[in-house]
Formats: C-alpha cells, sequence, structure tokens
C-alpha cells in the first residue's frame, strides 16, 4: 500500500512533506519491486543542492544501475546511513526505515507538480498493467 | 560426486605426487630455515588425487564446446580446434617478444595481412591489432576521437553522445578517457530518433557512439542520415564492433559513414572467450583517423614487413603487440573460410536468430516485432504478470542443460530475454531450446513454482545474488581459519 499523505513522482520516488519546508524521500514500493535486489546506494552529501526531477543519485540492484530523481529543489539535510549499510531496507520498507534522503525544500510550489495518492494508484496500475500486456 | 572440496581438505601430511630422480649433480644450498613459511600449508596429494580433483572440476564448467549457449551481444560461436594447432605452432608460440624484426618476418606478415582484411571486412582504411580487448578497442577509438579534435583546435569537443541501448562499456569507457557522455533515445521501433539525435548534436560533442546492429539486434535503416547530421555538425561517427558477426560480407561500416570501430576478434572471429580472456579488440579506421591509430602497425614493403608508428599516433595502449596468439587464430578463422563463406556465416547467424523470433514469439513477448539480425531481444513481461521473473526463466533453462541468454539488457526492455544463437548451431539444437523454452512458458501459467525454485538439477542450486553484491568475500581462509 502507498502511503496516502505521501506525494509521488513519474519516476516512482516518492516525497513525505515535514513540517518548515522539510521533506523525506525515498523510492516507491513499484521501483524497487522492478529494481529487485538492492545492493548499493549513491547518494548525496549533506549540504548537497538538488534540482527537482534532476539526478539526485543512483540505485544499483543486481539487476542494472539506475538515476535516482529528486521530487523536489532543495538542499540535502540528511542521508539514511542505514539504507547504505544496508540496502535490503530499501526492498524491505521503501517508505519507511528504507528512506533516502532529508532535503530542506527551496520551493513549496514545486509539490503541485508531484502526484497525489489516488493519481499516483492510478499510475502504478497502469505502469503494472502495461507490463502485463 | 565431490563436487565441493578443495585440495587443502584432501591433503595428508608427506604424500607426494611425483618423484623425483636421484640427484646426479652436487647438492646446491638451501634457503635459510627462517625464510621457509610454515603457515602456507601448502597441499600434500598424490597424482591421482590431484588429477580427479581437476577433473571434477571440470566436469562443472559449462562452455561452447558442452552446449548451447546463446548469450546475446556476446556470439558464443564454436571454435574451431584446428584453431589452437596453429596458435600452438613453435614458429608462433615460441616467439619472444623483443626477437628481432628481420626474425620474425612470418608473424609480422601474418599481423600484416589480417590487418588487410580487417580492413576489408570494415570498409575502412587501416586497421590497428594493439587493442587487448573489445572494451580496450573502444577506449583506443575515443583516445583517437579526442586526439583528432584537439588537432584542429576543437578543445571544446568533450562530449560523447551513446544511445539508451548501449553495452554498458560504452559509458564506461567515455569517462576512462575523460570526456562526457549523452543519452540519445530510441524511437518505438527500436532505432534511434533522429530528433532526440539532433537536439543534442551541438559543437560539444565529439563523436557519436553505435552499435551496429544495435544492441536490440536490429539493423538501423536510418543510419545514412544519422552519419550525415553526425558529420555536418562536425561530430565523428565511431562504431562498437560487438555485432559485426551479423554484417560481415553484408554491409561494410566505412560504407555505412563509420569514421573508425572496435572489432571483437574472440566474439567474431572464433576465438575462446567468456572465461576472461585473452581477448583482440582492433580498431580500424577511416582516412581522417588512420593518423591517429593506436602503434604499431605492421607495413609491408617488397616483401618485407616492419613495425611503424602512425605519425599522430595516440601512442602504446599495451605491451609490445596486443595478444599475438588471438590474432593467429583469427587469421586461420578467416583463411580457413574465406570472403564467400564469411558472408554466409552473417547470412546464417541472421537465419538462426529470426528462426527463433519466429518459434518463440507466440510465448514471449517480442518488443519489437520486425525482422532481427543475429539476436533476438525478447521480453518476459507476460510471464511477469504471472509472478515470473525473467531470472526465473534463466533459471530453469539450467535444469535442461542450456545455457540462458543474456538478461535484463539492454535496460530499454523490460525483463530482456537477448538471445543470439550464432551461426554454428544445427536446427536441431535450435528446436530443442525452442522446446525448452515453450515448456518453460507453460510452467510459468501453470506451475511457476517449479521456475521459482530452478535450477534443480544443477550442482548448486539458486545462488545469493544479493548476498554476493552485499557481503562479498572472495578470500578463501585455509581450514575456514579467520586471520
Amino acid at each position: 500500500m502507498n502511503p496516502k499523505d505521501y506525494k509521488y513522482t513519474k519516476d516512482h520516488e516518492w516525497l513525505c512533506p515535514e513540517p518548515d519546508n522539510k521533506a523525506k524521500m525515498g523510492l516507491a514500493n513499484y521501483a524497487q519491486s522492478q529494481l529487485g535486489d538492492i545492493v548499493f546506494l549513491d547518494l548525496p552529501q549533506p549540504g548537497a543542492q538538488v534540482e527537482q526531477f534532476k539526478k539526485l543519485g543512483e540505485v544499483e540492484s543486481v539487476k542494472a544501475v539506475s538515476d535516482i530523481f529528486s521530487p523536489v529543489s532543495g538542499k540535502v539535510l540528511e542521508i539514511n546511513q542505514a539504507a547504505i549499510d544496508e540496502p535490503k531496507l530499501v526492498n524491505e520498507d521503501p517508505y519507511g526505515a528504507g528512506w533516502l534522503v532529508r532535503l530542506e525544500l527551496s520551493n513549496a510550489a514545486e509539490l503541485d507538480a508531484l502526484m497525489d495518492i489516488d493519481a499516483y494508484d492510478k499510475y502504478e496500475a497502469e505502469a503494472l498493467a502495461e507490463g502485463a500486456d | 560426486m565431490k563436487h565441493h572440496y578443495l585440495l587443502p581438505d584432501i591433503s595428508k601430511p608427506g604424500r607426494v605426487g611425483c618423484t623425483l630422480p636421484s640427484l646426479d649433480v652436487p647438492e646446491g644450498s638451501r634457503p635459510p630455515e627462517e625464510l621457509l613459511r610454515q603457515e602456507l600449508e601448502l597441499p600434500e596429494v598424490s597424482e591421482v588425487d590431484l588429477i580427479r580433483y581437476f577433473t571434477a572440476l571440470s566436469k562443472l564448467n559449462y562452455g561452447v564446446d558442452s552446449g548451447f549457449y546463446p548469450l546475446g551481444s556476446c556470439t558464443m560461436k564454436y571454435n574451431p580446434k584446428w584453431h589452437e594447432d596453429v596458435a600452438k605452432l613453435s614458429g608462433f608460440a615460441a616467439l619472444h617478444p623483443w626477437q628481432p624484426e628481420e626474425q620474425v618476418q612470418g608473424a609480422l606478415r601474418l599481423m600484416h595481412e589480417l590487418q588487410e582484411y580487417l580492413t576489408e571486412v570494415t570498409g575502412m582504411n587501416a586497421t590497428s591489432l594493439v587493442p587487448v580487448a573489445g572494451a580496450h578497442g573502444e577506449l583506443a577509438g575515443l583516445f583517437m576521437v579526442k586526439a583528432y579534435h584537439q588537432d584542429r583546435g576543437h578543445k571544446g569537443r568533450t562530449k560523447i553522445l551513446l544511445t539508451d541501448s548501449s553495452h554498458g562499456t560504452n559509458p564506461a569507457s567515455v569517462a576512462m578517457c575523460g570526456m562526457e557522455t549523452g543519452v540519445v533515445a530510441s524511437d518505438d521501433k527500436g532505432d534511434l530518433d533522429l530528433k532526440s539525435l539532433d537536439s543534442m548534436m551541438n559543437d560539444e560533442v565529439a563523436a557519436l557512439t553505435l552499435t551496429m546492429p544495435s544492441t536490440l539486434g536490429l539493423f538501423d535503416p536510418k543510419i545514412a542520415e544519422i552519419a550525415r547530421l553526425v558529420h555536418e555538425r562536425g561530430g565523428l561517427l565511431g562504431g562498437d564492433g560487438a555485432n559485426l558477426n551479423a554484417l560481415m560480407g553484408q554491409a561494410k561500416l566505412g560504407e555505412l559513414g563509420f569514421d573508425y570501430v572496435q572489432l571483437n576478434l574472440h566474439k567474431t572471429f572464433s576465438t575462446p572467450h567468456g572465461g576472461g580472456g585473452p581477448g583482440s579488440g582492433p580498431v580500424c579506421a577511416m582516412e581522417n583517423l588512420v593518423e591517429f591509430l593506436p602503434t604499431p602497425l605492421v607495413a609491408e614493403e617488397k616483401g618485407s614487413y616492419r613495425f611503424v608508428a602512425p605519425t599522430k599516433s595516440i601512442g602504446r595502449i599495451a605491451s609490445f603487440y596486443g595478444n599475438f596468439g588471438v590474432m593467429v587464430k583469427a587469421f586461420a578463422y578467416a583463411r580457413s573460410l574465406g570472403p564467400e563463406e564469411l558472408k554466409r556465416i552473417s547470412e546464417d547467424a541472421v537465419l538462426n536468430a529470426n528462426y527463433l523470433k519466429e518459434k518463440l514469439k507466440p510465448y514471449y513477448h517480442l518488443p519489437y516485432d520486425r525482422t532481427c539480425m543475429h539476436e533476438v531481444v525478447f521480453s518476459g513481461k507476460k510471464q511477469k504478470a504471472k509472478g515470473v521473473g525473467t531470472v526465473d526463466i534463466a533459471k530453469r533453462l539450467l535444469d535442461y542443460g542450456l545455457h540462458p541468454p543474456t538478461v535484463y539488457f539492454p535496460l530499454i526492455v523490460s525483463e530482456a530475454l537477448m538471445t543470439e544463437p550464432t551461426e554454428t548451431e544445427s536446427k536441431e539444437t535450435l528446436d530443442e531450446y525452442i522446446a525448452a523454452m515453450k515448456e518453460i512458458a507453460g510452467d510459468a501459467a501453470e506451475n511457476p513454482d517449479i521456475l521459482h525454485s530452478a535450477p534443480h538439477n544443477t550442482p548448486v542450486r539458486r545462488l545469493d545474488e544479493a548476498g554476493a553484491f552485499r557481503q562479498l568475500d572472495v578470500r578463501w581462509e585455509m581450514n575456514g581459519k579467520k586471520k
């Protein structure tokens, strides 16, 4: 189940808004299930600036290396060292313990460009169906 | 059968595998005791134990000599054993790299003629045999591109465009060369998207690197237009020759507009590979790049041969002259077949791939349904919808004694099964593979558990790939002792 308070990107990242223009982001369940067993995460250092929908880091699974895109622009406050040390957290708990980066948003209006739960559930269902036809 | 033991496991103190003749010369001095390392605990085994150990290991191996090996993009064709005999001739095998040129005229002549053959096959102007692997040839090509632009004062051209179906070595070579990559999209037919190329092809671009046919096994009919666009904007067109097996005698990369191409003699020209080498990745160049080729080339004058350096060569990229033994085998291959047969090889390789495509199309999704070249890329997404991943299909093939195709590549096809049968397989072998794949498709629908738990008949069951990444430990500890 995708959490209902989160926002989502077309590349299957999530963003969980927090007070004071801060937010956590990670990979949606669809992304982790398509990637398969994740073995390595390459995340930006705290302090780094990221831009909405631009590359933020990389995720490597036993299948492939893929880019991670940032759901919003802003500054990296914190990265999830536990997930870096143990990338399977992202497979096991993508919306909780497997979060990736905490950000300070530079432009809250960018949230409007993200999908809410209803739009994302539909988008995910379409992606799954396309895989099945 | 005992598979899982190592020599130290069967070691007994004092056991020996050979008997030396009695000493008939004065005994020399032994190294001082304190230099002898007891902790090495070298295994002590008898000859028969040693032979059984290595024979057991050899039975665990799977190669083109054991069976079908349709590993896409790798061209795992059968390598005639006659090549080995030729490469072992002492006149080749016992040469020393420092021997003066006048003593190795035969070897130089072989290299010179092989240069000529490869130049002819690719429709280019000259060939350097030096690179020792496909990716090494790619890197040499990129260094040539860099040198070409610097020579013309175009220092701003630092970007190499690739396609989204490129081999992983393509961006890696670009990074090794200190340049940047840009990725051109594919269109819905699997070809290069001209609009995407048009928007990216500016004066920062040094070259576009293309695999032809592409890693989807498709020949891009717009290649002339692509070459023209790249050249008009001042770029070069580089070729990744991984898929030359589809083109020999059919189309020449030079005539299609490529400025250079790297070949893989260990693929197309049938020398053993898959065990990590040795390979050979010659780089062939058109007139505009000939003077930048890696040194040395072999030149002929009045029947005598010598090493020469191109005037603006990127220099030496390997010790001596490259992997000479592989060149001998490739030469033997080319000579034993001749131009007409080389042409037929590509025809048969393409025919075999299309046969698999048509026979398996009803069972596996075919994302690009058009005539393919030497390989065909299926998608396992019909099976994925039933919870069976491409990895399960691949593991199940092992139970049939067949090597799986390349999986999850190229990245633009979900659940990809990249299948390259090569020309050396008979219709019967292809039919055996088709029958296995049909049964697997049936099991995916009705009996998926047998796929999830595959392989069942192999010496080891499914390996923990994620564990191998996450906790990589390749160091063997004596008797399980941790230091």
